[in-house]
């Protein structure tokens, strides 16, 4: 930062001492120049690469006192221009001051730079004299390095005639030597041919083959030649003869071929022969394998009488993880591993053995000539893809077998050692689609890993429904539904989830979350497929598909469509067959399908997609669509319920309409019990959809809207209406009142549907009762004190039931309706004093 | 006594009385005056079993007869006064009118109060055949048109009527053999053969001019285009089929 500000003051400072040059002198030249020695200053001040940038940054104002294109007569200007006196002395005296520091800076420089000019001089003076000493030195070395030279040069010289000799010998000894070898072969031979040593044996004859081939004009060469031939048949012969029994180890087998080989035995047959050598042996190990796959079912056969019980592990749940996997046996594991290190190792062994006998050897040697390798490898391609088809079969098999869910990791190391074993035969046989083929079973396993992991979570599901329903059908929850119609809704409510544990929102966070736990623990398992150290899982499938199409789609996206569907099939099958499920159950599946909705559907997805890493290659189904599915199931579900309540309630007020002789009836009393059943009925479901909804909008209704609206509803027009329903006139005065009035009012679709709320909810159950009530009592006759008994029931139920609707207009409405359609079908239309009315709902 | 039913043809000399748990079929013949019970059929079982509605079916030689109690619907013989079929269960709830096809012999339609219109194939009662929820509330009355039977007049407590087009399980069949015929000699015509696109199962119109309930819902017998509905305020309406559908029925 210094020596930045330094350099540009001292920019500055050569700036404004040139200036009078520039002036008179004031060739471009000139400052060329200048610049250039300037350049060069800011070189010997170290000036970094950033101040060169910044200087360029601001290089461009003429008025920067500290850029280079400064202008002095314009930043004169400029400050006369802009500046007060005041501030033009201030400049000045801070541009003295900064010119004075930036002078006793200078000074500074110029003294150090000196001091060190001083400590140079004594330096290069120094050197001088040390150079001058190294000089005298080299010379006399390199007259000592002449001396040498010449020494070395008469040595060579004298030794000459003798190397010459020495060669020559050792050339003669060696030819006789080979000579002797020749002549020795057939002795050597068959002594070899004695002691076993085949080995040898061959070597020496291969080594000896091209020269008696050559030589073989001449006699006794001849002679040696057909010896050998002789002997080496009979080698052959022996070495045939062992390759056929084939007892031996791997080892000595191979010996044998390569022997034969080197001997020019016909190269396919030698792989035909040691290839079903091979496979024979292998064969033998697949067989293994195979028996421990088979005790289990012929087992159960055979001992099907005694083991009836003990073999039903095939039916053990997948939710108890105590019990065995179904095959006795062996476990996959176990199985898996005996398959690779008998199997899968010796085959390696195998291979590895052929290929350097038939083909590395061949390609080298003269057999290169004939395709031998061509063939060699074909044969091996065959062989090894036929005896891999026979143990993936067996692989298959046993992987089908394993259908408990418990312990995926088990499986998920199996099918790991599986796979890893299988990249052993991959890189000695690049070109062989067995590890691919293996990488389909893997892949197969996997997806039917996940159609196993969604049935498990599907029966998981409805098992948790039916804990649930049976946790509902338990006494406690009624009776606490029942005390709740007593107290308050809260009181009933808080009592509930106090001591007893089946309250609905604990079900509800029971049921949700143990389904998020079960949904959790799943992909865990599953994720085991994709973990790091699994060799298959980086590979292209399960990086890719199987984590959107297998695990998100077809595990986790189908279980939430199942979830949805079935809970949807709750409406359909009871919607017909008289309902046999507990509403509670269906307000709970509305709940949970709402929270699926809201968040647990987002949170499942982004969960699997985090874990898996899922990148969407191929279209998946987004959120939204599950969410609308789900939203629309919880809309079902909840208009299931309002119908199923709305349907009990209205076929206690069928039945009581309907069993009653309305035309004989004494003169009211009380208010009959059904309504008040229906009172109570309306607020244990208010308190159970509490439970579990919001309270939800109403229209804004007076404080005392029971009285007020009463008086209303009975003062003003009611008596207008029965009383002109003495004269003549007073059908049409009716109609036209109630033409008006629903002129003026909203069609009500009673079976409609209902928000996710509190008050729509009871909406809903209060006008498909009311409705029903007054469908009833248009089919009946009604006699005097009929009428009026319906009269204080109605009163009854509209001092109750306003406060459970969004909008209480809508209940006194259809009340209205029923106490004209009753005073319609009454034979003798006369209404009860209002006050009676009163005294006798509030007695009652 | 819950109904009257004539005769639907012959000379209109019997009449089915419904009245409590008894069909009685009554015989006008014997004497002008006089009428004599010539067969009854008691409705037998748990409780208090009530009909609730009936229809004569016109079939048949005039030998069935189709009855609801409760959520069932029964078919009688009543020859020997037995009955031949039992819909258990036909509707959610009350089952409240019944009606035949009048030109297919084993199609019933039926209606109650789960806001449902089924339509039934009697030698099938397991399954009904078609289902309407086009209604709010109980539907009160289900009528086939007597000459065009796709055509299905519904009325309803929620104060509507609705006429429905059932092309898929009319008498009508959808295309005609004469099309097919003329399709096969020209070939250039591909787009008639998108107008003869069979029709749809449909809502033809609701009509809503009912304030009230609508109880009763009848065709012209003198016009096929023709209906009248009404309701609990007294309101009779009277309407035609579009004019749009029956030039598509007729043409």
């Amino acid at each position: 930062m210094g020596t930045h500000w330094l350099c540009c003051g001292g920019s500055f400072w050569s700036e404004l001492a040139m200036d009078a040059d520039t002036d008179s002198s004031g060739g471009p030249d000139e400052s060329g120049r200048r610049r250039k020695v300037h350049g060069m200053l800011k070189l010997y001040y170290g000036l970094d690469e950033e101040g060169k940038i910044s200087e360029k940054s601001q290089s461009l104002d003429p008025c920067d006192i500290n850029g280079p294109h400064f202008d002095p007569e314009l930043y004169l200007n400029k400050l006369r221009r802009e500046c007060s006196l005041a501030e033009l002395m201030d400049q000045e005296t801070c541009m003295v001051k900064q010119i004075r520091s930036l002078d006793s800076d200078m000074q500074t420089l110029v003294y150090e730079n000196y001091n060190k000019f001083i400590s140079a001089t004594d330096t290069i003076r120094k050197m001088k004299n040390d150079f001058k000493k190294m000089e005298d030195e080299m010379d006399c070395l390199s007259a000592n390095m002449a001396a040498i030279t010449d020494f070395s040069a008469n040595i060579s010289g004298t030794l000459q005639d003798q190397h010459a000799q020495i060669t020559k010998l050792s050339a003669v000894h060696t030819l006789l030597r080979k000579l002797q070898f020749l002549f020795e072969l057939p002795a050597r031979l068959n002594k070899c041919l004695e002691l076993k040593a085949y080995a040898q044996a061959v070597s020496f004859h291969r080594r000896a083959r091209c020269v008696l081939q050559q030589y073989s004009h001449l006699p006794s060469f001849k002679g040696i030649q057909d010896d050998c031939h002789a002997i080496m048949d009979m080698l052959a012969q022996e070495l045939r003869q062992r390759f056929r029994d084939g007892g031996t180890s791997a080892k000595d087998l191979s010996e044998c071929v390569e022997l034969l080989l080197q001997l020019d035995e016909p190269a396919e047959e030698l792989c035909d022969k040691f290839l079903s050598h091979a496979r024979s042996r292998l064969e033998a190990d697949l067989q293994g394998l195979e028996a421990e796959i088979r005790p289990y079912p012929t087992a159960v056969k055979d001992d099907s009488a005694r083991r009836s019980s003990a073999g039903s592990p095939t039916d053990s749940s997948p939710k108890t993880s105590s019990l065995p996997s179904p095959t006795p046996n062996t476990d996959i594991l176990e199985f898996i591993d005996r398959g690779c290190n008998e199997f899968v190792s010796s085959l390696c062994l195998v291979i590895a053995s052929y290929q350097e006998l038939f083909i590395s050897h061949a390609q080298t040697g003269e057999l290169a000539s004939k395709n031998i390798p061509q063939m060699a490898n074909r044969k091996l391609h065959v062989f090894v893809d036929d005896l891999a088809a026979q143990y993936f079969s067996l692989v298959e098999r046993r992987i089908q077998e394993e259908k408990g869910v418990s312990d995926n990791s088990l499986l998920v190391r199996a099918l790991d050692r599986f796979h890893r074993r299988l990249q052993a035969v991959s890189k000695l046989l690049p070109s062989s689609t067995v590890p691919n083929q293996g990488t389909e079973i893997v892949i197969r396993a996997a997806t039917e890993r996940v159609k196993q992991y969604l049935a498990a979570l599907q029966s998981f599901y409805m098992d948790s429904l039916t804990d649930v329903r049976q946790a509902l059908a338990a006494p406690r929850l009624s009776v606490a539904g029942g005390t709740g119609s007593g107290g308050g809704p809260h009181l009933g409510g808080g009592a509930t989830s106090r001591d007893a544990p089946n309250s609905l929102p604990e079900l509800l966070s029971i049921l949700s979350a143990s389904i998020l736990n079960q949904i959790k623990s799943v992909l865990a398992s599953v994720h085991l497929f994709t973990a790091k150290d699994i060799t298959f899982s980086n590979k292209p499938y399960f990086k890719g598909e199987f984590c959107s199409q297998g695990v998100r789609e077809s595990l986790v996206v189908n279980f939430i469509k199942f979830v949805c569907q079935s809970s949807r099939q709750f409406c359909e099958s009871a919607g017909d067959k008289g309902g046999s499920t507990p509403p509670a159950l269906l307000l709970l599946l509305s709940r949970l399908c709402l929270d699926f909705e809201t968040s647990t559907i987002s949170y499942i997805l982004t969960l699997t997609d985090e874990q898996f890493l899922v990148q969407h290659h191929s279209p998946v189904t987004p959120v939204t669509i599950l969410c609308t599915e789900a939203r629309e199931a919880a809309q079902k579900l909840l208009n299931h319920y309002v119908k199923v309540q709305g349907l009990n309630i209205s076929q206690m007020l069928r039945k009581s309409v309907e069993t009653r002789d309305w035309v004989n009836t004494i003169e009211p009393r009380n208010v009959r019990a059904v309504m008040k059943r229906v009172v109570e009925d309306a607020t244990s479901i208010d308190v159970q959809v509490g439970l579990l909804y919001e309270e939800g909008v109403r229209k804004p209704h007076s404080s005392d809207s029971s009285k007020r609206t009463f008086s209303v509803y009975s003062s003003s027009r009611q008596p207008v209406r029965y009383a002109a329903s003495y004269t003549p006139s007073a059908p049409m005065d009716t109609n036209l009142l109630s033409n008006i009035h629903k002129l003026f009012s909203e069609r009500i679709d009673i079976f409609s549907s209902v928000e996710f709320n509190k008050v729509s909810v009871m909406t809903g159950i209060i006008k498909i009762s009311l409705k029903t009530f007054l469908e009833c009592v248009r089919l009946r006759t009604f006699g005097r004190y009929g009428l009026q008994q319906i009269q204080v029931d109605c009163h009854y139920l509209q001092m109750y039931l306003w406060r459970f609707v969004s909008d209480e207009n809508l209940v006194h409405f259809l009340l209205d309706e029923i106490v004209g359609s009753c005073a319609h079908r009454c034979l003798d239309p006369s209404p009860m004093e209002q006050s009676v009315i009163e005294v006798i709902c509030e007695r009652g | 006594m819950y109904s009257v039913l004539w005769e639907p043809m012959g000379d209109g000399k019997r009449v089915i009385s419904l009245a409590d748990n008894q069909a009685l079929l009554w015989d006008l013949q014997e004497s002008p005056t006089k009428a004599t019970v010539s067969s009854t059929a008691t409705l037998e079982g748990k409780g208090q079993l009530k009909f609730t509605s009936g229809k004569w079916s016109p079939h048949h030689n005039c030998s069935q007869l189709a009855t609801a109690n409760d959520t069932a619907i029964r078919g009688w013989d009543l020859r020997t006064m037995s009955q031949i079929y039992c819909v258990e269960n036909a509707h959610g709830q009350l089952v409240r009118d019944l009606d035949f096809n009048p030109n297919r012999q084993y199609y019933l339609a039926s209606c109650g109060d789960d806001c449902k219109v089924k339509f039934w194939d009697v030698r099938n009662v397991q399954e009904p055949v078609k289902t309407l929820e086009e209604h709010s509330h109980w539907v009160w009355s289900v009528r086939y048109n007597q000459s065009h039977d796709q055509l299905v007049l519904t009325a309803s407590s929620d104060s509507r009527l609705i006429l429905s087009n059932m092309v898929s399980i009319s008498s009508e069949p959808f295309g005609h053999m004469v099309d097919d015929e003329e399709l096969s000699e020209g070939e250039d015509n591909p787009q008639e053969e998108k107008v003869k696109e069979p029709l749809k199962d449909s809502v033809v119109s609701t009509y809503e001019e009912h304030e009230d309930s609508v109880y009763a819902a009848e065709w012209s017998s003198a016009d096929p285009w023709l209906f009248a509905s009404l309701s609990y305020d007294g309101r009779l309406v009277i309407n035609r089929v579009p004019r749009a559908l029956k030039y598509r029925i007729l043409l």
